[in-house]
């Protein structure tokens, strides 16, 4: 209990103190979208996946047709390794997505491409590989449903799920 | 094919020649058929009789290359299995072949008498007689018929006593619930069969073109590899059992291998195709490039295959031979390509083409040379050749919308002139079709 506390005030701080790159970088949550929408109501757990989408930002984006990590995503994902090297326990996956701009094939590679790349630089940003898997979903599992470039923007994306 | 089926103990060919209807490039002009009731002695053979003639003049009519005079105009209404029509009367409404058949009752079940007539040169040019062990063959029936009366007339193979294998989609598109479905070719609700309970998402089945098995993606306890499935048996298999995403599979020509991408975890996820041998499971690697490469799709004599790589910086379509060697772009045009998959007469290659905000269907000579758009559309996606090379299947989605509507998902059938495009109907939405032989 008193270790669950200790925790909770540890997150709290660390986060304040990168809260302001957050926000830059394409941190727009898109929270109703994965996530359990209880935050309205009660207090978030820390280490949880809704710790990490509200505090630390679960996600980052990618242009057409690219698996490169962008500099925005980079700083999101350099929060997601220290937030990870904070709760030692949580294993996650990463999920790899497309837009519908594009074949089903060529978009599950393009999926796979973009999941490695979250996943091997968080690798090297010290989180064991042991904690982590990837999958790809191609285009099949879009966050923003609608056949415009403001929703392709948010379905070309990298998604850390905390999977225990 | 028609020596497959087991229910014809009779069958007999007339020797002549087949008469030849003009198929050039671009439209075709119907060929008009007559098509008389298909008569029975009692109520339930005329109903039996009733129920293969809708499927015959639907068939016939979906091709394209036929249509059926309308039967009000009909003079003669005999029954003309041994009865000689009068030509002249069928002249005159200008029917140019004429099918008469009936059916009755045996000890050994159904028995259905056919003769197809030239009414121009006053001839029979076809007849047949099969025995129908089981009602239930009545679809297989009226496809085989079809299929004879198709190919005496065009000289083409026919296609009619085919399925499709699909993937059934219902539910928000963010949350999608997709399984394997089969149906026969003309989309019949009678026909159709839902293959997997909806729980993992399946993808891209496609036939082996020598038997009743299907290979797709499947995502089992969310690990996205590829499946064999035997249509017969039942039995599901995985065969892309590799360290990583497997995908995009196809059979070779004698449906002895698979080929697909695997996107493997120690080559950074990069997706490579791989040919494995069904038999031995062994695996050979065709492709070693830092691009994407991926839907390979065999030639029918298979010692080539075309596929889709970025590797030159976009998405383009390449041929290789069979073990890896001689890659050598073939789309010319601008604009992404994906898709490729070869025609079973080895002619053309099919694709997609993203190019000014649309996607485009086309067809294109094995060296590139010759493409041509045989459909536009927002949202086009995976061609597959009928089994006589004449006809794509493929699927057509509509925009969606923010609130979550729109995206429906049809399958679409078309003639490769890029005329007669129809719905192939499915129960639900429908995606990645693709066509058996024929059975």
């Amino acid at each position: 209990m008193l270790k669950k506390l200790f925790m909770l005030i540890v997150a709290g701080f660390f986060l304040a103190s990168c809260a302001a790159t957050k926000t830059e970088e394409g941190g727009n949550v898109d929270a109703a979208s994965t996530s359990a929408s209880s935050s309205s109501g009660g207090e978030i757990t820390a280490g949880t996946q809704e710790d990490l989408i509200v505090n630390v930002g679960d996600r980052v984006f990618f242009e057409f047709d690219s698996s490169e990590l962008t500099v925005d995503a980079q700083a999101t994902l350099d929060a997601q390794a220290a937030w990870l090297m904070q709760y030692p326990d949580t294993n996650i996956t990463v999920e790899g997505h497309a837009d519908e701009r594009g074949t089903r094939e060529y978009n599950l590679a393009l999926g796979d491409k973009r999941a490695f790349s979250v996943y091997s630089y968080l690798a090297q940003a010290g989180i064991d590989t042991n904690r982590m898997e990837y999958v790809s979903w191609g285009k099949e599992r879009p966050d923003v449903i609608g056949s415009d470039e403001t929703a392709y923007s948010q379905n070309r994306r990298g998604v850390t799920i905390v999977s225990n | 094919m028609i020596k497959k089926i087991l229910l014809i103990l009779f069958f007999s060919i007339n020797a002549n020649a087949a008469l030849e209807v003009t198929i050039a490039q671009g439209k075709v002009e119907p060929t008009p058929i007559a098509i008389t009731q298909i008569f029975g002695a009692d109520s339930d053979t005329a109903r039996y009789g009733n129920t293969l003639r809708q499927i015959i003049n639907n068939n016939l009519t979906n091709s394209g290359l036929f249509y059926t005079v309308n039967e009000d105009l009909y003079i003669q209404s005999d029954n003309l299995v041994e009865k000689v029509p009068r030509f002249e009367d069928w002249k005159l409404i200008k029917a140019q072949f004429l099918l008469s058949a009936d059916v009755s009752k045996t000890d050994k079940g159904i028995r259905l008498r056919m003769r197809l007539y030239d009414v121009f040169n006053a001839k029979e040019i076809e007849k047949l007689q099969l025995s129908i062990p089981d009602e239930n063959l009545i679809r297989r029936v009226g496809h085989t018929v079809s299929d004879i009366v198709y190919e005496r007339i065009t000289g083409e193979t026919g296609y009619f006593d085919t399925r499709i294998v699909y993937v059934s989609e219902i539910g928000p598109l963010d949350q999608r619930v997709k399984r394997l479905a089969i149906m026969d070719q003309d989309g019949h609700l009678d026909s159709h069969q839902f293959l997997t309970d909806g729980k993992n998402l399946v993808l891209t089945p496609r036939f082996a073109p020598n038997n009743q098995i299907v290979t797709y993606m499947e995502y089992k306890n969310n690990l996205p590899r590829v499946y064999i499935y035997n249509l017969k048996t039942g039995e599901r298999e995985i065969v892309g059992d590799f360290p990583g995403m497997t995908f995009a599979p196809r059979f070779s020509p004698d449906s002895q291998s698979v080929v697909m991408s695997f996107s493997d975890p120690n080559n950074a996820a990069n997706s490579e195709i791989y040919l494995m041998d069904l038999n031995t499971r062994s695996r050979l690697r065709l492709t070693n490039d830092s691009g994407i490469d991926t839907s390979p799709s065999f030639s029918p004599n298979g010692e080539k295959i075309v596929f889709n790589s970025d590797r030159g910086g976009s998405p383009q379509l390449f041929i290789m031979d069979k073990n890896g060697d001689n890659i050598k772009r073939i789309s010319k045009g601008r604009g992404v390509y994906g898709n490729p998959v070869w025609s079973p007469r080895g002619d053309l290659i099919a694709f997609t083409k993203l190019t000014q905000g649309n996607f485009h269907i086309g067809v294109m000579d094995t060296n590139g040379n010759n493409e041509r758009v045989i459909v536009r559309d927002f949202s086009l996606e995976s061609p597959a050749w009928s089994p006589n090379g004449r006809y794509l299947i493929f699927h057509r989605q509509k925009r969606s919308n923010l609130d979550g509507t729109g995206g429906e998902v049809s399958i679409h059938f078309i003639d490769i002139t890029g005329y007669n495009e129809r719905v192939i109907p499915t129960p639900l939405d429908g995606s990645d079709p693709a066509w058996s032989p024929l059975l």
